[in-house]
């Protein structure tokens, strides 16, 4: 960890400003950056403290959807009692991730920007090789110990796979992200590796994560967050699916589907082809689990992640029946 | 806040109760809870490196980015520019040391001993120091010290094809009959691999040390399982008296066998603490706790039954593998529960040791037993399928009535009992023979059986109870308290011998400046120091009732007894008649300050350097067959398990255990390592792995969120039941190893379980998803 400035700010506008400084990174539950720091993966210049901003830590809830200010906690949302009820995939999302000490801390618009657990990433000392952390330096995962890297969406720059739960719920219900004015589809916010693996997010130098909101809909009110990993608690996903559905009258067609994943690519995963495949379709587990299978279309495995091409599709389609069989 | 404190706080808050009394004055074998438990859930507990020194300066190491190969060279220029910077250590700037004795006693070879690497043999080996006014300088001028090497291959783990076929080691064969005849020639026959990964402590408390020299007294401040041997190989290393040499540890945040020992990064601190004269802390990360010293040696067995048609064994042909480093040697025993299991007429097993780049693996809560009983608790368990009777039937055929390798009699064997009690507990009767035979949605459910067992290790101790003026007693031992309960179980034994209340027991551990014990390590602790508080208590009580009895102060003097008792800290004549005076009353009347006991459980014509060499050294403990019997602890896992059939996840759903300590001197805190030791061995069963990138020989998974330990949601209700009797063949008071016999069997009892749910056999630990689906 090397020597930085600290700047407080004290407005939106201050923060803006603070972070298009060269080298600037915010600060808000500093779960992933002091963490980073440590590591020796991220050395800021200068560190933006934009935890004691006025009013964006508000959850407002009215017929439309739901508004999550940037620095709500994630225990406050994963406990409030309308996204529960609402959008149970996201309270769901959050509850199953991390830890209760983490979820107490990090915030919502940090959690957005949390980076992967690649452990060559994350060991600069090491593994100097990393298109990630340094463009052009090559990538020292590929080769090496390949269990929780991605089958999708890769690259031959990158194969490190997105960590989070709750960016998995947000793109399965078309949520958006607010950068002050600019607003952002949360599935256009998170970028492919490509052959420009460093940049994750499409957040330009100066812009803050204001909120998320996610639109109401009756897919996300009858929906749900499986997360399947060998310890039953504070661990990545092996694989996981965000699900909703909305049925046709006769509580048994299906009439709209959200299928995401988690744990397997390099981004927050939308299964479109799933969702089409069984749009119309009725609720049957052999047609569903044979649409599952789309999941993972174009999949490449590594050795030893292969296993998440066979499981992802067991997890979109336990999740679909899931939730459909519920009443 | 030390514990005395916390007590005495404890008393007064609940003084003028009655009904109080009872819980503070149990003696052994009473359930008092964990005296030191409020300072510890409080916080006030003070650990090794929280000591706040006046001048204190920080260390950080500098660790090699290769597994092998030569430091071409090392560039510290930058880093000593860098503020605040006292000192960058290398290899070409290190003080002489010594080498040291090591704790088999084994006399050193004259040649220096330098913690700073110029030869790598691992990847993380410690090769610079940097030290400077606060921890952040420090680690800020270890990312500027730049190491330039010379790289070598490596051989990374037993399946290098670089590895070969190792060491036999000669002290591990076990040989009686004909067992390859006989297996040959058996008509059921079950062969097999079973392969555990490097697994590793992960104690809460990390490592560290704060040395702080004044003149050539050193005094270090460190977590530590062992004060005297620690002190011992500080004062070598350092070419100084034993005795200058102070280690004090009064609370460990785990240790699980890594902290018996001073390692490479201790000699680093207190080596920068004698150069720049001021004391130096060095925190061992996070990180570093995976290669600043060893975990357990990944393993590899083969396991041959021969049987006949009704399961009982002819035969058992063994072979095991352990790694070691390239230049230190570590054998886990591998044969050590396989030899004396069960019965049979052949048996032979052998085992050679594979030198790796890696550090010099360690002890880890059972080495050997531990993976000893995976290999043979689960071929026991496949041969059971193939006979075609009971798991727990074809264990109880094949009983071991005596030790089968060394023909003596067991001391005491509760094994035959823990199986029925817990299978009785469990409903095992009730068990489907075939796998795949019981289903809840998607989740098949197995049930699995294992047995475990730990071998006895005796050693001599001694202790120093004093009963002070006010009639509270004190107790001194240079042992300690890693969380298994020390404080708790002396102070019950000096209240019960002297008479007083628990609550008015003061013990004092963790100082090298007390009465000098051994290893606190192999489950020995709690019998070697009960034996010697016992000792020393006795005596205490002794010269107080003969002051009562005989000083002509006394109020006593007059009634002519014979004897006297003490309970509840009062002194009366047996039949009731007469004075009836506290401790401190009858010591003011005497005009004594307070009576002072050693007591030790050593043999008389011990001299000095015996007790030295017992202190600092495991050569004067006791083999656990030494005389007419064999000495062990046993027990017997039940265990459920659910098995998502779509996702290959394992759940532990139930855990009922029957276990054989002996005699139990607190069963509250008993119980409390049997479960510990259970639930690591969930941790070890499902989720523990040490990765190895194959292409650099670096563990990849240096942290606690990629090295799984089990959390809360991972263990379900453990119930443990004691079903041991006293065995004073094994110690003093009559209890048997309690602190590693847990963990001992409970991944062959989930791995047998998770055959009877899925129909899978799982040969390699851990048991993950992916080998599963």
């Amino acid at each position: 960890m090397r020597d930085f400035s600290y700047l407080r700010a004290n407005s939106v506008d201050a923060a803006c400003q603070a972070a298009a400084l060269p080298g600037a990174m915010l600060l808000a539950g500093g779960t992933t950056l002091i963490d980073l720091a440590k590591c020796g993966v991220t050395e800021p210049e200068t560190v933006v403290d934009i935890s004691h901003l006025k009013g964006l830590d508000t959850i407002t809830v009215d017929d439309r959807g739901v508004t999550i200010g940037a620095l709500a906690r994630m225990s406050s949302v994963a406990d409030h009692a309308e996204i529960k009820s609402r959008f149970p995939a996201v309270s769901e999302a959050l509850w199953q991730a991390a830890s209760a000490q983490l979820r107490n801390m990090a915030t919502i618009g940090g959690n957005l920007m949390q980076r992967t657990r690649c452990p060559y990433f994350r060991d600069p000392a090491n593994f100097p090789a990393c298109n990630k952390r340094t463009p052009g330096s090559g990538c020292s995962a590929i080769g090496g110990v390949t269990r929780g890297h991605a089958v999708l969406g890769t690259s031959e720059a990158c194969i490190a796979t997105y960590p989070g739960d709750l960016a998995t719920a947000l793109v399965a219900f078309d949520a958006t992200v607010h950068l002050g004015d600019r607003q952002v589809a949360a599935d256009d916010f998170f970028l492919l590796p490509g052959a420009t693996p460093h940049r994750e997010h499409a957040i330009e130098p100066g812009e803050v994560i204001t909120a998320i909101s996610i639109p109401a809909s009756a897919a996300a009110g009858r929906s749900t967050y499986l997360k399947v990993r060998d310890r039953q608690s504070y661990e990545f996903a092996a694989a996981s699916a965000a699900v909703g559905i909305e049925f046709e009258a006769d509580g048994r067609t299906i009439r709209d589907l959200r299928v995401a994943l988690g744990g397997v690519a390099t981004k927050p995963w939308r299964a479109r082809a799933v969702e089409e495949a069984l749009k119309g379709k009725l609720l049957e587990a052999d047609i569903v689990k044979q649409a599952s299978l789309l999941a993972i279309e174009g999949a490449v495995d590594h050795g030893a992640n292969h296993y998440k091409i066979e499981l992802a599709p067991r997890v979109v389609a336990r999740a679909i029946l899931k939730v459909g069989e519920t009443a | 806040m030390t514990v005395h404190e916390i007590r005495t706080r404890q008393s007064e808050s609940k003084r003028g109760d009655a009904s109080d009394g009872a819980i503070f004055a149990e003696a052994v074998g009473g359930r008092l809870s964990r005296v030191d438990g409020p300072a510890k859930i409080t916080g006030a507990a003070k650990y090794a490196v929280e000591q706040q020194l006046e001048g204190l300066s920080h260390a950080v190491l500098v660790e090699s980015t290769i597994a092998a190969g030569k430091v071409r060279s090392i560039d510290t220029a930058a880093a000593e520019s860098a503020p605040g910077v006292l000192l960058v250590l290398t290899p070409d700037n290190v003080l002489r040391l010594n080498t040291a004795t090591d704790w088999l006693g084994t006399p050193p070879p004259d040649v220096p001993y330098c913690p700073l690497a110029r030869d790598i043999t691992f990847s993380g080996q410690h090769v610079a120091a940097v030290v400077a006014e606060s921890f952040e300088q420090a680690v800020a001028a270890a990312a500027l010290v730049k190491v330039s090497y010379d790289e070598t291959p490596a051989i990374v783990d037993l399946d290098d094809p670089k590895a070969g076929d190792g060491i036999p080691v000669d002290t591990m064969t076990k040989e009686w009959g004909d067992a390859q005849a006989a297996f040959t020639a058996a008509p059921v026959r079950i062969c097999a691999a079973y392969n555990t990964p490097r697994e590793y402590q992960a104690p809460m408390e990390p490592h560290g040390l704060i040395a702080h020299w004044q003149g050539d007294r050193l005094t270090v401040w460190e977590p530590s399982q062992w004060l005297d041997g620690m002190a011992r190989t500080y004062a070598e290393w350092f070419g100084v008296p034993f005795e200058n040499v102070r280690l004090v540890s009064p609370y460990i945040g785990g240790g699980f066998g890594s902290k018996a020992f001073a390692y490479g990064y201790g000699a680093v601190a207190a080596m920068a603490a004698k150069m720049l004269g001021r004391p130096v802390k060095l925190a061992v990360t996070r990180p570093q706790t995976f290669t600043a010293y060893g975990g357990r040696a990944a393993t590899r067995q083969t396991v041959a039954l021969g049987a006949d048609a009704e399961g009982r064994i002819q035969s058992i042909v063994h072979r095991g593998v352990n790694e070691t480093s390239v230049d230190g040697m570590w054998v886990e025993p591998l044969g050590s529960v396989t030899s004396i299991m069960y019965a049979t007429p052949n048996f032979s097993s052998r085992q050679n040791v594979v030198r790796v780049n890696t550090v010099v693996p360690g002890a880890l809560r059972a080495p050997g037993e531990n993976p000893s009983a995976f290999g043979i608790e689960s071929a026991i368990d496949e041969l059971a399928y193939e006979v075609g009777i009971d798991p727990l039937e074809i264990r109880l055929r094949n009983y071991a009535e005596q030790d089968p390798e060394v023909k003596k009699p067991w001391s005491t064997r509760q094994l035959r009992e823990a199986f029925a009690v817990g299978a009785a507990a469990f409903g095992w009767s009730k068990r489907p023979r075939e796998p795949r035979s019981m289903r809840d949605g998607n989740q098949l459910i197995g049930w699995g059986v294992a047995a475990g067992t730990y071998p006895v290790r005796r050693a001599y101790g001694e202790a120093m109870v004093r009963i002070l003026t006010d009639g509270s007693v004190e107790v001194e031992s240079s042992s300690i308290d890693m969380g298994q309960g020390t404080y708790t179980i002396l102070a019950q034994t000096a209240a019960e011998v002297v008479g007083v209340p628990a609550e008015n027991v003061v013990v004092k551990l963790g100082d090298s400046r007390y009465a000098r014990a051994g290893v606190t390590g192999g489950s020995r602790l709690a019998g070697v120091m009960t034996g010697a508080v016992h000792k020393a208590a006795t005596a205490a009580l002794d010269e107080l009732v003969g002051l009562a009895i005989s000083d002509p102060n006394s109020p006593f003097h007059a009634l002519q007894a014979n004897t006297l008792v003490v309970s509840e800290g009062r002194i009366r004549s047996p039949r009731g008649d007469g004075p009836d005076v506290s401790i401190a009353e009858l010591l003011g009347s005497v005009g004594r300050e307070q009576i002072e006991a050693m007591g030790d459980t050593t043999p008389a014509t011990w001299t000095a350097e015996d007790r030295y060499k017992n202190n600092t050294t495991i050569t004067m403990a006791l083999p656990h067959t030494e005389g007419d019997y064999s000495r062990h602890s046993w027990c017997a896992h039940f265990i459920e398990v659910r098995v998502d059939e779509d996702f290959g996840t394992v759940r532990v759903s139930r855990v009922v255990s029957a276990l054989d300590s002996g005699r139990l001197y607190n069963p509250k805190l008993a119980e409390s390592q049997w479960k510990g030791g259970i639930i690591m061995g969930i941790g070890q069963a499902l989720l523990e792995e040490g990765i190895v990138d194959r292409r650099h020989g670096r563990i990849v998974n240096n942290n606690l969120a990629d090295y799984l330990i089990a959390t809360n949601a991972d263990i379900p209700d453990i119930e443990v039941i004691s079903v041991g009797i006293p065995d004073l063949h094994s110690s003093l008071l009559g209890g048997k190893g309690v602190g590693e016999l847990g963990i001992v069997g409970v991944a062959p009892a989930i791995a047998n379980a998770v055959f009877h749910a899925t129909g899978k056999r799982v040969r390699d630990l851990p048991i993950t998803l992916e080998k599963l689906i």
